[in-house]
């Protein structure tokens, strides 16, 4: 019983990290009708900051986010100024291919910059810390994460559903042209959104080195496993990647455990097969 | 049905006794970087053709060849280094259960469309790499390797000289562009245009979309499958990142779109385009360490697609179509 509740602490836990790295995809994905190749590496990228903020300034990567978010915003306007908006309105794929070429690049310059090596803070404020509950141990640094993309999450929602902002954003998405005409500037909301799914990911990407070792490779996951829980959750849907990522979550964590580690992903991607053949369109799209 | 034989087919079947003739000329049989480069633009154009029946012609953007192009070189590699056979019945079977494999997927991901379909691709690549991984029977992660053998055509192995696998990958070449221009040509090229352009106005025109796409799955499979085995024997190894990966499903999409998709000679074009670019790019500067030539080919891939989304084809017909513009006008001048 103590294994199934640390399983699935374990699971919810990995999942609320990954629904903030997908609801930044989602974002994008949703206003724009692109998908951002390069969102993994967006994590990698903010995890070096952070990482690296940590390592020679000795700031704590609970404060360091703040770095990472920011910057990460800067990167993905800037992906949207100099790449994105040269692909707006073409097929679909050149945006994806587009960003490939952005992921090769930005995965490359962190290897020659920084080495494949493997990094991980060592001193850490949350670092190591556990709680335990009635036999179940909730490790700190993952559960501080996880929360702190739960309010993220939550706000980024709050945003889109209740603001002026989050109303132009939604009218962009739905029709650029009618939106134009009602005055809203899409291109400026365009920027903003790229940016802020820049954000999400950085946030996300800036908490991590508490207690996941920083590589350049460590963003392919995260981005495979971003595209999948958007595509499951449903064409822009904020509430559809939350709960599918929960979903990939749980099914990693347990398929890990009571199968076997090496087939847990497998078992996600089977998951997502199955839920688009039942709902091509994921399950909160329409 | 007796058809007229175009430019198109002209020029293909001159390019190919060019490139059959090229080795002759003095200084490039010896050089094996030259070799290597000429024959990857072969192997690479053979790959994205296969790839550009489905995602070019039927216009059903695929990041899944890879999973075929795998099963291809591991048909190859299983014969010759579990069974100690010659690699040709493993590269058949390979082609065989690849084109088998890509209609049992495709069957159900074909509904999905768009992003949807995209990404369901990259979970079939994800879940065959990993489970490939793990499969002790075929090497698991550490691949198979080839022991020494005798070298020539048998064995399809050469050691010493490259110019056996030149003409492997001239000939894959010939048998791949010519099976496309076989349906360019033929009632499944009319077929799967049409569904490209507008799944239900062909179906309304009695098109049976589903079948259309099927058999382009199966033959872009099996000819992809092909690619793969070449590619295992020129490796004398395979292993599941280097065969089935999404870095190597994006080289199909990658090359076709870079040359023009849905063209018959976009695919060559890119290969011609992208292989230097790469391999000289890291025969120059992959020395420097820590990935300098991918750096500048990430650079150079953005650009691309960036600047010329119709690929290098789409170039050369725009420039076609100046011309012609501007010949009509200076008639109309006369």
């Amino acid at each position: 019983m103590i294994a199934f509740l640390q399983v699935l602490v374990n699971g919810i836990l990995n999942g609320l990290v990954y629904a903030l790295v997908a609801t930044g995809l989602s974002l994008i994905w949703g206003v724009m009708d692109v998908i951002n190749f390069a969102h993994g590496d967006y994590l990698m990228v903010a995890m070096y900051t952070s990482f690296w903020i940590g390592a020679l300034l000795g700031v704590d990567p609970v404060l360091s986010w703040i770095v990472s978010g920011a910057f990460l915003f800067l990167i993905g306007a800037l992906t949207y100024k100099l790449i994105i908006r040269y692909t707006v309105g073409r097929s679909a794929i050149s945006a994806l291919l587009a960003t490939f070429g952005l992921s090769m690049f930005l995965k490359n310059v962190c290897l020659y910059l920084f080495s494949p090596n493997f990094r991980l803070l060592s001193k850490t404020v949350l670092g190591g810390k556990t709680i335990e509950t009635g036999g179940v141990i909730f490790p700190v640094p993952q559960l501080v994460t996880a929360l702190s993309a739960l309010v993220v999450i939550v706000l980024v929602y709050y945003m889109v559903k209740k603001t002026r902002l989050g109303w132009a954003i939604q009218a962009t998405a739905m029709d650029k042209e009618a939106a134009e005409l009602m005055g809203i500037d899409t291109e400026r909301i365009y920027l903003l959104v790229f940016g802020l799914g820049g954000s999400c990911v950085g946030i996300a990407g800036g908490l991590l080195p508490s207690y996941l070792a920083v590589h350049p490779e460590v963003g392919l996951l995260f981005g495979l496993l971003a595209f999948v829980i958007v595509a499951m959750g449903g064409f822009g849907s904020i509430p559809g990647a939350l709960f599918a990522a929960l979903m990939v979550g749980l099914v990693e964590s347990f398929s890990g455990f009571f199968i076997a580690p090496v087939f847990k992903y497998v078992a996600v991607f089977a998951l997502y097969l199955l839920v688009v053949m039942v709902r091509p369109k994921g399950l909160f799209g329409w | 049905m007796k058809r007229k034989i175009e430019r198109k087919d002209w020029l293909l079947f001159a390019l190919i006794i060019l490139f059959a003739l090229l080795p002759a000329i003095p200084g490039i049989r010896e050089n094996s970087l030259t070799m290597h480069v000429i024959l990857m633009i072969f192997l690479m154009a053979s790959m994205s053709q296969s790839w550009n029946i489905v995602g070019g012609y039927c216009g059903q953007v695929s990041f899944g060849h890879s999973v075929f192009f795998g099963i291809g070189a591991y048909g190859a590699a299983m014969a010759v280094v579990k069974y100690g056979m010659t690699p040709w019945p493993g590269a058949l079977a390979g082609a065989f259960l690849a084109a088998g494999i890509a209609v049992l997927i495709s069957w159900p991901v074909f509904r999905l469309s768009g992003h949807y379909f995209a990404i369901a691709t990259f979970a079939i690549v994800e879940i065959f790499n990993r489970l490939f991984m793990v499969w002790y029977w075929v090497g698991g992660a550490i691949g198979l390797d080839y022991s020494i053998t005798e070298q020539g055509i048998v064995n399809f192995v050469w050691y010493q000289s490259k110019v056996g696998y030149y003409y492997g990958a001239l000939v894959l070449l010939g048998l791949v562009f010519g099976v496309v221009r076989w349906m360019e040509r033929h009632r499944i090229g009319y077929y799967l245009r049409a569904v490209r352009e507008g799944q239900e106005t062909a179906e309304a025109l009695g098109v049976d979309s589903t079948k259309a796409k099927l058999s382009a799955m199966a033959v872009s499979a099996f000819l992809a499958a092909l690619c793969g085995a070449f590619f295992a024997q020129y490796n004398y190894r395979v292993d599941p990142p280097m065969v089935m990966s999404l870095d190597m499903s994006m080289k199909f999409v990658l090359v076709t779109i870079l040359g023009g998709t849905g063209t018959l000679f976009g695919p060559l074009v890119g290969a011609a385009v992208l292989v230097p670019l790469q391999e000289y790019s890291r025969a120059l500067l992959g020395g420097l360490g820590g990935g300098v030539d991918l750096i500048i080919f990430g650079l150079l891939i953005i650009l691309v697609v960036v600047k010329q989304p119709k690929g290098v084809v789409g170039i050369f017909s725009y420039l076609r179509r100046r011309m012609v513009e501007r010949e009509s006008v200076g008639k109309e001048n006369d």
